[in-house]
């Protein structure tokens, strides 16, 4: 283990930038620092670099393929050993992604994830109520739009539908 | 590790068996729903088992009196409104003991305190089929009605401590029953009379003894790794 009190080195920062610029597998709109889910980076010797990765969510598939990415890249840059750890705590949040991120996936047609209320921790006493608080259409930004279903194409979204412009879209849900 | 093995299998049980909804449920959106819920479970399974051992080997080359799951999550799917009542049972436990273990400091914290934001998913979505079928037509009030009556006597099994796991069971139980009640009153049903389990039912999954239904579904889950050791996709 390295101590987490060292300040990062240039090189490290360097190299955090671009593991960070990754985009995500499966919304490739974002990069994974975008998205949040990158934790850490240390160089722990001469090419050797360990990252700390959490997932979106327990069992999302794209943690593997996030991993194979940001081991390539690194290699890329001449780091020899990269090793990526996966990370459960402090569990990841959607208020994690960044103000960037919200608006490249409403850019991208998802309506993005609003603020949760218990600030990310805990989720014991928030969990999903107050889904039915205004989310944008990202189609027609008409904020009349009602749950189809709490799961889409994913497990981070849900399935919303417009009643302005009747399209369908997938809404980001607070985790 | 028995706790992380017994969590760990009531996760990838109810996994698979909410897979086998997968080109079954009544609507495209529930089929997704289904399979989300699964894949939450799988990976709290994968995170379960990896802390006692090879995750693959534990899935696939156990055999039946070898897993720990209880046995609610083993009962076969049913009819859609029997998969709910299962669903109701075991979210509202799972996300309970999931808050308890987030807020101690035991092994299985970091887990617990990522999976109960997933499980307040699960657990609303058993809460609004639960009220939305018993609240309807006179057809989903029976179905719902008989498989809450069917599944009730699995229940018991839910609070039987698991050595290991720093958990107020008493407390779990009460709060389980509060909002169970609290659903089921709400979705003009009735909360099922009777003892929540039997002799021969409490607590013997979590010792290996499990109902008939079971030994048929491993024999689908681990068919295919058995047959061909080692292969991947």
């Amino acid at each position: 283990m390295v101590s987490a009190a060292a300040s990062p080195t240039p090189l490290e920062e360097e190299l955090r930038a671009l593991a960070g610029a990754v985009p995500d597998p499966e919304l490739p709109v974002l990069t994974l620092a975008e998205l949040g889910v990158l934790r850490g980076l240390h160089v722990t010797g001469p090419g050797r670099v360990e990252v700390e990765l959490t997932p979106t969510y327990t069992g999302c598939p794209a943690v593997e393929a996030m991993s194979a990415d940001i081991e390539r890249v690194l290699r890329d840059r001449g780091q020899r050993e990269v090793t990526v750890r996966t990370v459960l705590s402090p569990a990841w949040s959607t208020d994690d992604i960044t103000a960037e991120g919200r608006r490249k996936l409403a850019e991208f047609g998802i309506a993005p994830p609003r603020p949760t209320s218990e600030g990310g921790g805990g989720g014991v006493k928030g969990g999903p109520v107050m889904v039915d608080l205004a989310i944008r259409c990202p189609h027609c930004g008409s904020t009349d739009t009602t749950l189809l279903s709490r799961f889409s194409s994913t497990a981070c979204k849900a399935l919303r539908r417009c009643e302005a412009c009747r399209e369908p879209f997938d809404h980001f849900k607070e985790l | 590790m028995t706790a992380a093995l017994a969590l760990g299998d009531d996760a990838l049980v109810l996994s698979h068996r909410l897979g086998e909804w997968a080109g079954h449920a009544p609507v495209l959106e529930e089929e997704v729903a289904l399979a989300n819920i699964a894949l939450d479970l799988l990976g709290q399974a994968r995170t379960l088992l990896s802390l006692v051992g090879d995750e693959d080997e534990l899935a696939y080359l156990r055999e039946e009196r070898a897993f720990r799951n209880v046995q609610l999550v083993e009962q076969p799917n049913g009819d859609f409104a029997h998969t709910m009542a299962r669903q109701l049972y075991f979210s509202v436990y799972q996300h309970l003991l999931y808050g308890q273990l987030a807020a101690a400091d035991g092994r299985l914290a970091p887990l617990a305190a990522k999976a109960v934001k997933e499980v307040a998913y699960h657990r609303d979505h058993a809460e609004q089929w639960t009220l939305r079928l018993g609240d309807g037509t006179e057809e989903s009030h029976a179905r719902m009605q008989r498989g809450l009556d069917a599944l009730w006597r699995f229940t018991d099994e839910l609070f039987e401590p698991v050595e290991g796991l720093p958990v107020d069971w008493p407390a779990l139980r009460d709060g389980w029953l509060a909002q169970v009640t609290d659903i089921v009153e709400r979705a003009t049903l009735t909360l099922p009379g009777g003892p929540g389990g039997g002799a021969w039912t409490a607590g013997a999954g979590r010792q290996g003894i499990h109902t008939e239904p079971f030994g048929r579904m491993l024999a689908e889950m681990q068919h295919l790794h058995r047959s061909h050791p080692g292969a991947t996709w």
